[in-house]
């Protein structure tokens, strides 16, 4: 809701394409309905979600967005940036194409202008399923505009009155706001205007080694960029485990971006046309030139302008709408789903705390967002990805815990596929075969996480697991490995499995 | 006699030679007008308070195998003392310690701290450990009861509760310029000493909730086919128990899952054999008896490409295995600092490396590192000098294997056994 749009770029066919789907010209507030089943705000991952859901059970609904459809996910996040990644990779292939027999290329270069481009025509053609005439055509009503609460059951845009019986909160989150001395006067980028760059920083200066930061910093890099990586704690991705984090550490230095950890910029200065950041780590003080510095230091829930406390919603600042185990406001009309609410701020988690949340308000299934099982996944190369509980969780909650490890380096298709670096990791309560949680580091962990995330839905134990037969090769052997290890931890390493039928234990 | 012949000795006269080899390093880097040990046989080398801990729990090996006069050794002993104990305690840049810790590097002259190093804890530890073992083996009269004095006094001076920084569990260290490093402690590592021996003082010692609170960080994996409480680096699995004898004694985490350090320090020694023989990243001479990723010197940033491969090499630093990082660098002494857990494996290792590689052990010690893949003028690149750390652990772990003179003498100390008892260690010798 809070994005600053992007410049419009009249000379690209693909951003015009884009915003004739997401935010379309010329677009007038339609005649509202007396009463609206459900009030949208914001048209993000979970305001759109939400918006399925209503309409699948039949409801009415009102869909505010102050800016495009699809919000931050399409237009700032997740797509733009992986678009940019699958680039990268590519770089980093033809790098490494001798490795494989292939004459490797002089030295691949970048036509940043192609590859800002690739990712607009990605963007415009995923944004067809978050379009305007969709929406409209499953009968929502869209309203662009900022929304701000009337009173427990009314939202106003602009002058349009909407009621309602019962309303979602989906305004998603900003860039954390920049506090360094100095920055702002020299102007920085963030995730919501990266994507607008019309030529390859030669140095770029990402501050923040939170995913995104890292996941950008390491496309740049190998897109030709001099990277140098900031970040004020003693390891990247802080909330992963320590040993995926400080793979991630050596595959960036690898990638060439220089790491600065346990390093806070204390000041941003423009000397002679450059830019220049002051740094300390520890006691020892330093400084850096670049042509560029991307901000990202986490994420802000956009509630500022929607006057809650007129609907007597709590909000707590800079940790968002304060909801129950079930997503419901403090006002029992009102519901609140995703960035703006949730802890996690992945577009998965969005979507699905929307979807329980459309589900809590309108029929009596009610179902809990502790109970979530939401997979995540770092984009850098290798990917890295988790589900469950870390291995400090489960111990801080007393419950013992053992990990069954394979590294892809024991993989064979991971090693016929040059993709050897990384691990799975399966946290199991020891003694069972009950499994707490995952973390996979691997050229894919996005989709193997995926193979955890069902077996753990589906409340299957590591013994079932290891007796499903997988493809071979495939580096998803990895995850039946261990289970295996696990598996013949538990029976003893002399017994002798039951033949396999069909995935299902004998 | 070249480090080929050595490996054909029967194996009393090797390790004899190895660990007089490696004793001797203490007599030739020591400056006997303070007591303080040189970090490194290189021109220049500040001294390193972990290695005058070693030195100080060498000397008793010394006296009891007839390397040293248990005068002379009283007398070196003593001199580190009271330097110790008389040097600056305060928060200037230029003290030697403050609230008992001491700088990890000081000049070895002066004494004072030199590179604007950090005040260890955990090196602070090491020399304690050193210190405690001193003031328990040096029973006699004169001499030996200013020694068992200044190592009480030494060690009850240390301020652990401050260490913490109002956190759960310790810090890594302080400086005056900056404050607490903000490092901690995750993960099983060798902060095992540390911990104890800040459990044990009677006077401001670390809460026992602070252990349990470091523990929480543990992982215990199956890894390799091994069960392992997990620690990369090869060293963390032998530093504490150079002091201490975890044999059949366990803390909470360890009756847990039914085990002790000492088996897990013998697992993680299988897991390390076993990964030289996957050998993932195809690194020369990598196989079952050439292993020993730990903390040693390296080659430093030599990017290269060999083979299509990626190659970085790293200069001193602390590897580990599987994890990383690895770049081809063992540390020809840590196969046989195993020898109290795997003794069979850690001589066959050692010999292999004798055998194979003649030039990693020059009068009859240590390199600290060595990388076949690197090659130099045809050979594999090889650190320069030694390491006073490598050198003493040796000494330390090969007296264990044979005699178990360092466990026995720290079995004795009341503040070990406390730090013990309150970390919740029960059970066996305790």
């Amino acid at each position: 809701m809070a994005i600053t749009p992007p410049p419009a770029r009249p000379d690209s066919v693909e951003q015009k394409e884009l915003l004739d789907k997401v935010r379309p010209p010329d677009e007038k507030h339609p005649q509202p309905k007396p009463v609206y089943d459900l009030a949208v705000v914001g048209a993000g991952p979970a305001g759109l979600a939400a918006v399925d859901s209503a309409t699948a059970l039949g409801l009415s609904v009102a869909l505010i967005e102050r800016n495009r459809l699809g919000g931050n996910s399409l237009n700032a996040g997740s797509i733009p940036s992986k678009a940019i990644i699958g680039t990268a990779r590519v770089f980093a292939a033809m790098c490494g194409a001798e490795e494989f027999g292939a004459l490797s290329p002089a030295e691949p270069r970048a036509d940043f202008g192609a590859v800002m481009n690739r990712m607009r025509r990605i963007r415009a053609r995923i944004a067809e399923y978050h379009s305007a005439h969709r929406l409209r055509a499953a009968g929502v009503d869209i309203f662009f505009g900022d929304a701000r609460f009337m009173r427990s059951n009314v939202l106003a845009v602009d002058k349009t009155r909407l009621t309602f019986k019962k309303a979602l909160i989906a305004t998603g989150a900003r860039s954390y706001p920049c506090d360094i001395p100095g920055l702002e006067a020299i102007g920085y980028q963030t995730s919501e205007t990266i994507f607008d760059l019309t030529a390859l920083p030669r140095r770029l200066a990402v501050i923040g080694g939170g995913p995104l930061g890292c996941e950008l910093a390491q496309a740049f890099c190998r897109l030709g960029s001099h990277v140098n990586l900031i970040q004020n704690n003693p390891k990247f991705l802080p909330d992963e485990e320590r040993d995926a984090a400080e793979l991630l550490s050596w595959a960036l230095s690898r990638d060439g971006v220089e790491t600065r950890l346990n390093t806070t910029v204390t000041g941003a200065r423009m000397e002679n046309g450059v830019k220049w950041l002051d740094t300390v780590n520890n006691e020892i003080k330093c400084y850096l030139e670049a042509d560029e510095i991307l901000l990202s230091i986490g994420r802000i829930p956009n509630v500022e302008s929607l006057c809650l406390e007129k609907a007597s919603i709590a909000f707590a600042p800079g940790r968002g709408i304060t909801v129950d185990d079930f997503l419901c406001t403090t006002n029992p009309l009102v519901y609140a789903a995703g960035d703006v609410c949730m802890d996690r701020k992945f577009t998965n988690a969005a979507e699905a705390s929307a979807r329980m949340a459309v589900r809590n308000a309108f029929t009596g299934r009610r179902k809990r967002r502790s109970h979530l099982m939401i997979p995540w996944c770092t984009f850098c190369d290798p990917e890295i990805a988790h589900i469950g509980m870390h291995v400090r969780e489960a111990r801080e909650k007393g419950i013992p815990v053992k990990t069954f490890t394979v590294m892809m380096g024991d993989v064979d298709r991971a090693i016929v596929d040059g993709q050897d670096d990384g691990f799975v990791k399966i946290h199991v309560k020891e003694g069972t075969d009950t499994i707490l949680g995952a973390t996979i580091v691997a050229s894919r962990a996005s989709e193997m996480i995926n193979e955890m995330s069902v077996v753990m839905s589906a409340g299957m134990g590591m013994r079932a697991l290891a007796n499903v037969l997988h493809t071979y090769p495939a580096q998803s052997e990895a995850i039946r490995l261990a289970a295996l290890a696990c598996a013949r931890d538990q029976a003893g390493r002399d017994v002798i499995f039951p033949p396999i039928n069909g995935g299902q234990e004998q | 006699m070249t480090s080929h012949d050595l490996s054909a000795l029967p194996d009393d006269a090797l390790l004899d030679r190895l660990q007089y080899g490696a004793f001797s390093y203490f007599n030739d880097y020591v400056n006997v007008e303070n007591g303080l040990v040189a970090d490194t046989s290189r021109a220049g080398s500040p001294c390193s308070i972990a290695v005058v801990g070693f030195a100080l729990s060498c000397y008793p090996v010394a006296v009891k195998n007839g390397w040293m006069p248990r005068a002379r050794a009283v007398a070196r002993t003593l001199t580190a003392l009271r330097f110790f104990w008389n040097s600056p305690q305060n928060e200037q840049p230029g003290a030697t310690g403050y609230k008992g810790f001491y700088y990890h590097f000081l000049d070895m002259t002066a004494g004072q701290r030199v590179w604007r190093c950090e005040l260890s804890f955990v090196d602070t530890a090491l020399l304690l450990a050193g210190i405690l073992t001193a003031g328990c083996y040096f029973d006699g009269d004169g001499d030996e009861t200013e020694i068992r004095a200044l190592a009480d006094a030494l060690y009850r001076r240390v301020d652990w509760q401050w260490a913490r920084n109002d956190g759960a569990t310790l810090a890594q260290g302080w400086k005056p310029e900056c404050g607490f490093l903000h490092y901690g402690w995750e993960g099983y590592n060798e902060a095992t000493i540390l911990y104890i021996l800040a459990l044990g003082s009677p006077d401001r010692p670390l809460a026992p909730a602070s252990f349990a609170n470091w523990s929480c960080t543990y992982q215990w994996e199956n890894l390799l086919g091994q069960d392992v409480l997990y620690s990369g680096p090869l060293f963390t699995h032998l530093f504490s128990h150079a002091w201490v004898d975890f044999r059949g004694i366990q803390d909470e985490f360890m009756r847990e899952k039914r085990w002790d350090y000492f088996k897990n320090s013998q697992n993680t020694i299988a897991m390390h054999r076993e990964y030289g023989a996957r050998n993932p990243r195809g690194f020369a001479g990598y196989g079952r008896n050439f292993w020993g990723i730990t903390a040693g010197d390296g080659p430093a940033n030599q990017d290269i490409r060999r083979n299509h491969k990626d190659r970085r090499f790293f200069g001193y630093m602390s590897r580990g295995v599987p994890y990383g990082p690895d770049d081809g660098t063992i540390s020809p002494w840590a196969m046989l600092a195993t020898l109290p857990f795997c003794a069979e494996q850690a001589l066959e290792g050692t010999r292999h490396l004798l055998r194979t590689y003649p030039q990693i052990c020059t009068s009859d010690r240590f390199s600290s590192g060595f990388n076949p893949t690197l090659r130099e003028n045809g050979e594999g690149w090889l650190s320069k000098g030694w390491y006073g750390l490598d050198q003493g652990l040796l000494v330390m772990m090969i007296e264990n294997h044979r005699t178990g003179l360092i466990w026995n003498i720290l079995r004795a100390c009341p503040y070990v056994r406390a730090g013990l008892n309150r970390a919740g260690f029960t059970g066996g010798w305790l």
